[in-house]
Formats: C-alpha cells, sequence, structure tokens
C-alpha cells in the first residue's frame, strides 16, 4: 500500500519539508565492506564513450534549422535602459529575430510565498531594463550562424542611465543593502565565556570570489514542438529546470521536456535554468525553429554565476586545557545582485562541540554577478576562517592541533544526534600522516621552509527523496535502469549499474543505465549538494529488489531452486520483460546526516619569493558506504584540485571603479593544471550508515573542496609561523603574513619574554 | 567563402568556409567531428587540441585556410591504446576536456613512449581539467602500453 508520509529535505545545507509517498517495504542494509560488484572498483560504465569524444553533449546538439543566439550584456555595473532599437539587428542579414527587456523571463529574484522553494538558484535575471550587474542580460538576436548573431547584438542602438553603484560588502551591510534579513543565531553565553576563558583569539578572514568555470558554458537548445517545449540543456537539474520553465512560462509541466544526456561540469553553477534558456525558448517561439544559446567563455566569466567573498570576523575563547568555551563570528557574503546567503557560519555551529555559539551572517547585495552554488557554498568558506582560527588557537595555547580537535569533538549536531558520525575514525586514521610533519619540517633549508597542516571538514550530503528508478530485465538476463536523472560526470552511470547488478546478482556488464530525459523516466533527484548517489542509489536498488522478488517468483514456479542464476531463469520469458520500480525512503527522522572528514597536507613555501607548493595532502572521509572506490578516489582528488586552485590562484577581479570584471578569460583566471598537482593519498572510512536507507552511502562531491584551504594556511603556519588570513594565497598575501610575522618575533625579541597565553 | 582543402584522419575534403575560419569550426560544423570540443575559443585551455603532422595544435585558434599537414582528430585516435588507459585509470569526469587530453596524450607518446611524470606534466600543462583528473591522467599516460 502506498504510505503518504512528511519528511525533511536538505540540499546545499537549506531544508524544506516534502509529502513523500513510500510503496515498497525497507530493505535490510548490506553487510558493510566490499561485496561482489558494490565496493569493488569500476571503470565508467560511459568511459569510452567520453574518452574516445563520442558522448553527445549540449554543445554538440545540432538540430534541423537550428538559429544561434547572441546576447547584448550591459556594461555598466548598475544602469537602466533609457532607450533601445533593435531594428538595425533585425535588418542585419541572418538575422531571424531579436528581442528586448522584458520579453524573454527570468526567474522570480526572490522567492515567492506560497512557491516551493527552489534549490540552488542563482537566479540569473533575464532580460530586464535594469541591469545590477556588468554582464546582465538585456537583448538578444537569433541569426543563421553564430557570427551573425554577434554582429546583430552590437548593432543594437541602446542608451543607458547609469545608476548608483555598490561594490564594497562593508558599505552595503552598513546601508542594510542586503538580500535578505541578516541570519542570527546563538546559543549559550558568548560574553561570559570569552570573559572567563583563558585564552582568546581573534582574526579577520576573508575569501575571494572564484569561478566555476566549467568546459561546457551554460548553454541550452530550445525547440517548439505544438505546445510542447523541448529544452537541451547543460544542466544539473533536469526536474528543477521543467518545473522552474513550466511556471514562469506558465506550461503544464508535462508540456516541457529536458534533455541532458552528457554535461560538461556544473559545480553548482547549473542548477537552474536562467537566461539563456529562457531567451532560447522565446526566440524559438518567435522563429518557429530551434534555437542554440550558448554562453562564451567571457559570459561565463561575467554572468553564469560564482562562489562569493566572505569577510569573516571571527572570535574563539578556550581553557587552558584546550576546551572550546566560546565561539563567535561575523559573516558578510558578497552575494552580489542576486544569489542567496549560503551558511558561511555552518562549520562554527557544528562542526566543535562548544556550549556558546553566536553568529550572524550578513548577505551583501552589490551590483556585481550573482552568486551561485560553488560545490558545498559557505562550508568552504567558513571552514576556511574556523579551522585557521582553532589552530591560531592551538598555537596560542601550545596543544597539538590533532589534540585540539579530539578535545573539542562534537557528539551531537546542536543537540540532534548524528545518524552516523566517524570522525573520529578519521582522525585515527589521519594519525601516520600527521606524524610526518617532524620529518617534514625537516626537510626545511634557508629558503624553503616545510611544514603539516590539517583541517577538518562537516558538510551535508544525506540526499533525501522523492526519487525513482526502473529496472527493465529481459529473457537474455540484462537489466536496464531507467530515471530520468542526469550524470554530471561524478560517475553515476556506472555507480547506479554497480547497485542495480548487485541487487540482482549479475555481472556489472550486464546492467545498463539510461538516464537524463524527463519524458523518459520518473523524477530524479538533483545532482548538487553531494545528494545524487544518497538520493538516487536507494531507489535503484528498490527496483532493482522489485525486479528480483518477481524473479524468484518466477523460479518457484518453475520449481528452480533460489540459487539458480539469473539468467537461467527468466531464459523461458522471450520477449516478456520484468520491470521492477523503487522509490527513495524517507531519511531518518531526529536524526542529522552529514559527511566528515580531515585532511593533512603538506606544503614548501619560499620565504623569500613567497611562493607556496602543496606538496602532499592525504585526505581521510566518512561518507558511508563506498559504493565504487575507484570513482571515490577521483571525486576526492577532483575536490582537492579545485580547492587547490581556490587556495592559491584563483580569483576573479573586479575594476573597483567600474564594477566589470577584469578575469574574463582562462589565462586571466588562473585554474590548476596537471603540473600543480601535489602527491594525493586517499581514505575511507567505508562504513555504511545503518539509518540511512537501504544503502548506507552519502555523497561525496563536495566534502573534499571542504577542508583543504585551511588545511594549507595551517601547514604554512606550521612551516613558517605566518598566520595568513585571505584568499587566494597570492605571493603578496604570503609575504605580507611573514612580514608580519617577522615584526611579531622581532617585537617579543624587544620585550625579552616568551609569548603570553 | 574560400576554398579549403583538408586532410583529415588520412580522408581528403574539399570545402568552402569564410577565410578566418577556424580549424576547430571547420571540424565540428563543417565535417560533424564534434568530439574536438571548444571550451574557451581562444586558445586557453585546451579541449579543441587535434595534432598537425603529429604536433598538437590549438584548433580553436588556428585559421583552417592556413592548415598544409595532416590533421589528426580524436575520432582518429579511438583506438589508440590510451583510449583503454584513460577508461582503466578513470581518467575522466565530465569528459569534456577529455578529447583534448588524448589527443596531446597521443603526441607525447608517439614522440617518447615512456616519458617520465614530470615530462607528461610538462606536456599536458596546456589542457585544463576543470573537474581535476590530472593525477588519473598521469596515471594512464604512465600505462598506457600495459
Amino acid at each position: 500500500m502506498a504510505r503518504l508520509i512528511r519528511t525533511e529535505k536538505e540540499v546545499e545545507g537549506r531544508f524544506e519539508e516534502v509529502w513523500i509517498v513510500v510503496e515498497e517495504d525497507p530493505l535490510e542494509q548490506w553487510p558493510a565492506g566490499p561485496l561482489a560488484v558494490v565496493g569493488q572498483p569500476a571503470p565508467r560504465k560511459d568511459g569510452h564513450e567520453r574518452v574516445r569524444g563520442e558522448a553527445r553533449y549540449t554543445a554538440d546538439l545540432k538540430l534541423p534549422g537550428m538559429l544561434h543566439a547572441a546576447v547584448l550584456r550591459s556594461p555598466h555595473a548598475h544602469a537602466r535602459v533609457k532607450r533601445i532599437d533593435l531594428a538595425p539587428a533585425r535588418a542585419l542579414p541572418g538575422v531571424r529575430a531579436a528581442i528586448g527587456p522584458g520579453e524573454a523571463h527570468g526567474l522570480e529574484k526572490e522567492a515567492v510565498p506560497g512557491v516551493r522553494a527552489r534549490v540552488g538558484p542563482g537566479n540569473v535575471p533575464g532580460l530586464e531594463e535594469e541591469a545590477g550587474f556588468a554582464g546582465a542580460a538585456v537583448a538578444a538576436v537569433a541569426a543563421d550562424t553564430f557570427d551573425q548573431a554577434r554582429t546583430a547584438v552590437e548593432a543594437i542602438e541602446i542608451e543607458w542611465e547609469e545608476l548608483e553603484v555598490v561594490l564594497d560588502p562593508d558599505e552595503a551591510v552598513r546601508r542594510e543593502l542586503l538580500t535578505a534579513e541578516p541570519r542570527r543565531y546563538e546559543r549559550g553565553d558568548v560574553e561570559t565565556a570569552l570573559a572567563q576563558a583563558d585564552a582568546v583569539v581573534e582574526a579577520t578572514y576573508r575569501t575571494q570570489t572564484v569561478l566555476h568555470n566549467s568546459l561546457e558554458t551554460h548553454q541550452a537548445v530550445c525547440e517548439w514542438q505544438s505546445d510542447t517545449l523541448h529544452i537541451y540543456i547543460s544542466t544539473q537539474y533536469i526536474w528543477g529546470v521543467r518545473q522552474a520553465v513550466a511556471e514562469t512560462l506558465g506550461l503544464p509541466e508535462d508540456k516541457v521536456r529536458v534533455v541532458c544526456e552528457y554535461m560538461g561540469g556544473g559545480f553548482g553553477s547549473k542548477n537552474s535554468p536562467d537566461e539563456y534558456t529562457y531567451i532560447a525558448a522565446e526566440l524559438a517561439k518567435r522563429t518557429g525553429r530551434p534555437v542554440r544559446c550558448a554562453l562564451t567563455r567571457r559570459e561565463e566569466n561575467t554572468s553564469a554565476g560564482n562562489r562569493n567573498a566572505t569577510i569573516q570576523r571571527l572570535r574563539a575563547g578556550a581553557r587552558s586545557d584546550g576546551t572550546i568555551v566560546a565561539l563567535e563570528g561575523e559573516f558578510t557574503n558578497s552575494v552580489g545582485w542576486s544569489g542567496w546567503n549560503a551558511s558561511t557560519e555552518g562549520p562554527m555551529r557544528m562542526l566543535y562541540d562548544c556550549e556558546n555559539v553566536r553568529t550572524v551572517t550578513y548577505g551583501a547585495r552589490l551590483n556585481t554577478p550573482p552568486m551561485k552554488a560553488f560545490r558545498a557554498p559557505g562550508f568552504v568558506e567558513g571552514t576556511f576562517g574556523l579551522e585557521c582560527l582553532v589552530d591560531e588557537l592551538a598555537a596560542k595555547l601550545d596543544v597539538d592541533p590533532l589534540e585540539l580537535r579530539r578535545r573539542n569533538y562534537a557528539s551531537t549536531n546542536e543537540g540532534t544526534p548524528f545518524s552516523s558520525k566517524n570522525l573520529e575514525q578519521c582522525y585515527r586514521q589521519a594519525e601516520p600522516h600527521w606524524e610526518r610533519r617532524h620529518e617534514v619540517r625537516g626537510r626545511s633549508d634557508a629558503v624553503w621552509k616545510r611544514g603539516v597542516g590539517m583541517a577538518s571538514q562537516i558538510w551535508y550530503g544525506g540526499g533525501g527523496p522523492p526519487s525513482y528508478a526502473w529496472v527493465r530485465l529481459g529473457s537474455d538476463g540484462r537489466a536496464t535502469v531507467i530515471t530520468a536523472m542526469q550524470d554530471i560526470g561524478t560517475g553515476t552511470r556506472t555507480a547506479m549499474a554497480q547497485i542495480a547488478a548487485e541487487e540482482l546478482g549479475i555481472p556489472l556488464e550486464h546492467v545498463d543505465v539510461v538516464l537524463g530525459d524527463s519524458a523518459r523516466g520518473a523524477y530524479a533527484s538533483i545532482s548538487a549538494g553531494s545528494s545524487t548517489l544518497p538520493s538516487m542509489g536507494p531507489a535503484v536498488r528498490a527496483a532493482a529488489a522489485d525486479a528480483r522478488e518477481q524473479v524468484e517468483d518466477i523460479a518457484e514456479q518453475r520449481g528452480l531452486s533460489k540459487d539458480t542464476p539469473l539468467q537461467e531463469i527468466v531464459a523461458v520469458l522471450e520477449e516478456s520483460q520484468i520491470l521492477g520500480k523503487g522509490a527513495r525512503g524517507p531519511n531518518p527522522t531526529g536524526m542529522s546526516v552529514l559527511t566528515f572528514g580531515v585532511h593533512v597536507v603538506e606544503v614548501a613555501v619560499d620565504v623569500e619569493t613567497g611562493e607556496v607548493q602543496v606538496e602532499r595532502v592525504a585526505a581521510i572521509h566518512d561518507v558511508g558506504r563506498i559504493v565504487n572506490p575507484l570513482g571515490a578516489s577521483s571525486q576526492v582528488e577532483g575536490g582537492i584540485i579545485q580547492g587547490i586552485g581556490h587556495t592559491l590562484s584563483e580569483e576573479r577581479l573586479l575594476d573597483p571603479e567600474t564594477g566589470r570584471v577584469l578575469t574574463t578569460s582562462l589565462d586571466a583566471y588562473r585554474m590548476p593544471t596537471i603540473a600543480d598537482v601535489p602527491e594525493i593519498v586517499c581514505e575511507f572510512v567505508d562504513r555504511p550508515d545503518e539509518h540511512l536507507t537501504n544503502l548506507g552511502s552519502k555523497g561525496l562531491g563536495e566534502p573534499p573542496i571542504v577542508p583543504i584551504a585551511a588545511a594549507i594556511a595551517n601547514a604554512i603556519r606550521d612551516a613558517t609561523g605566518a598566520d595568513v588570513h585571505q584568499l587566494p594565497i597570492s605571493r603578496e598575501e604570503m609575504l605580507r603574513a611573514l612580514r608580519e610575522t617577522e615584526q611579531r618575533e622581532r617585537e617579543k625579541e624587544k620585550r625579552g619574554a616568551p609569548a603570553a597565553v | 567563402m574560400s576554398e579549403l582543402r583538408l586532410t583529415v584522419n588520412g580522408g581528403e575534403h574539399l570545402l568552402d568556409a569564410p577565410v578566418g575560419t577556424s580549424l576547430a569550426h571547420v571540424l565540428r560544423e563543417h565535417l560533424g567531428l564534434t568530439g574536438t570540443k571548444i571550451a574557451c575559443n581562444e586558445g586557453h585551455c585546451g579541449a579543441c587540441t587535434v595534432q598537425i603532422d603529429g604536433v598538437p595544435r590549438l584548433s580553436c585558434i588556428t585559421l583552417a585556410h592556413t592548415v598544409e599537414g595532416e590533421v589528426t582528430t580524436i575520432e582518429g585516435l579511438r583506438e589508440h591504446p590510451l583510449v583503454e588507459a584513460f577508461v582503466r585509470a578513470d581518467a575522466v569526469q565530465c569528459g569534456f576536456c577529455t578529447p583534448g587530453q588524448v589527443v596531446s596524450a597521443a603526441a607525447l607518446v608517439a614522440a617518447n613512449p615512456e616519458p617520465t611524470s614530470e615530462e607528461i606534466r610538462h606536456a599536458m600543462a596546456g589542457n585544463i581539467c576543470r573537474c581535476g583528473t590530472y593525477p588519473k591522467i598521469e596515471e594512464a599516460i604512465l600505462s598506457w602500453q600495459d
């Protein structure tokens, strides 16, 4: 019988209550540890297609009669369109349609009361008369070729009225120019605890704006067939695009079909349809032809979202035995023109067992490009601040940083039990890596100073319902998993095939996975918030179990024993098929589902030039059951490498006068190359979360990027004594921190006393 | 429009394209060889890498009419042992940069069948992978003959 239940759903640290229908009886979890297929390293099911250049991305799609759109974007950080004339563009060769402000709609900038909260939007506006950032879309042209469209965009006559530009987040907070009410949190009595503490540390940390720069830029191809809109899009959320577009354009959801077979990276920036989809849909409607709207790389850097900059003013107090008694933080997120106020304070609230915590988080509304979710939004930034502060505290107390973390171990999440937490096991596995620090320091010389640092990780990643899958089993014993989800490059097809193969008891090679089309499968989870595997995996297992039970019924009727191979049992079916269906069950009630980990990093710092080299990273993560150790290690390496870019080299720069993005190309915006990669050691705790679903797996996409910046900064402190307070740790920042340390040492010498605790 | 003769993966093509058209555009739009990806279109990322007479070239900033040698794209390297090595090592995540990686790697191992890690890092530093598959790419190239 179908049971209707209310459950909590979380994506990127944002919660909502949802109704779900639970149909089947829950399955017992498999025993812990590697099984026949699940837990075994598996190369990607779609590896050959991708490596051989056969996989069809949205960028490769060429529909008959397809037109190309180009977009006119505001050169001003804040301006109103006074006059616009599209006629000169329409008169040019190849041009089929041109649209201006108000003629294609974006999403609401603010959540509309009563409307289901949408996950992970930067909600980049569509064509608007008021451009709130340099790069906002105001007009668009469709033409036979992209070059013709671009030429036509340049011919559009436009007059702007420039408006006041606000770029400074502190000024925005002072003037209450905020994207939402400030978020305040308090437990205990911070003032009293700080006054009574044996040691107090205080510091301001700043993190920069970074860009996702997925190699496939944001893009969509839209085509109308009768009253149905077909959207081919590079997206992390087929069903979110379907819902948002249907709502915005006033269509029944079934009249919007969303397709994404392969996609070239998202990292959180592709959770919503955005202006390019609405532009393509509108131009396709006007021309009666399919229209591609694809951002150029330069547009990708101005208009496709970012990890917003933060300012974190933090204080921590502790007793001399290392017990943290108070944590306080004032956080300012430079959200930009739109976006949401991510939980930069989250790690401070959740990572340690501290009775007295007070935070306030401001979302500054600026005339800068909108923020979007970027791989653990808020927690990457907040962990940098908190975990650097904790190490500064450890230095002041002269307590070993690992020991300090253990002494303040949180056994509940603000009073709520964890569904599972094996951070202590992560620390245990970290010990041999941490022990290396004496040897590493010993390899320092006059110029290159070496040291070891660590940082802990906490983040979400439990996924949730609803999510559905079907399993189709033929008389040849081969199975196909069908679900309308997307594989954003994390190995989803492979993990789903492993789960189905394990449940059915057939080889991995006998399972295919069909996904990527809202018209050809049931509702599936967003691929964001590390939720794909924990949301979809249990649904796939349930569907496979449903099919397996039918196979067992058939075996019984054929008088075959339960141990008969599946292929033999179903061999008589000829054209008949067995169809299994499964749904993701609810999350455990009254429990916090979270992921944990620790990084131990070894660095070398050139104290003359300020160059920082990351030499080795040991990463230990606790994300429940590991389905594919090979794919999981790739996720960890990828997160670490992206995090090294965030820590050392990446920064979106704005012209401080005009608010225009200066780093619009990939030579100006410096992402890691293969030459920047350290030795990476990747370990897992690999214990199923016994309270979480029939699988016990949590997500892994985001956890590895969370602690890396702090671990690098803490290794730098270990190597040089310098306190780094700002990302990226450019040579300038490194030299500044070194000079500050020298000065401090000199003053200490002058006073002739050791550092006061 | 201007006449354009190209030899691609062993086949000869006589095409018409405006002077100034990039090789990447011709490969993708005129010849339907979409394995060559365009990710930045200004020569910074390596996704569009093809070989011209065995040498890696950025096809997005190569003018098609200036090409004199033989062009090899990923479609011409689909049976190369590197493909299997990349799949085996999991040297692919989203896969958008991967064809360009394989083309660069194929040129490397043709010139130097047993490259060291350092040589791999030097030769492959022009191919950006935003997913960070680099350790696996290095492993794939080190083990391509296995």
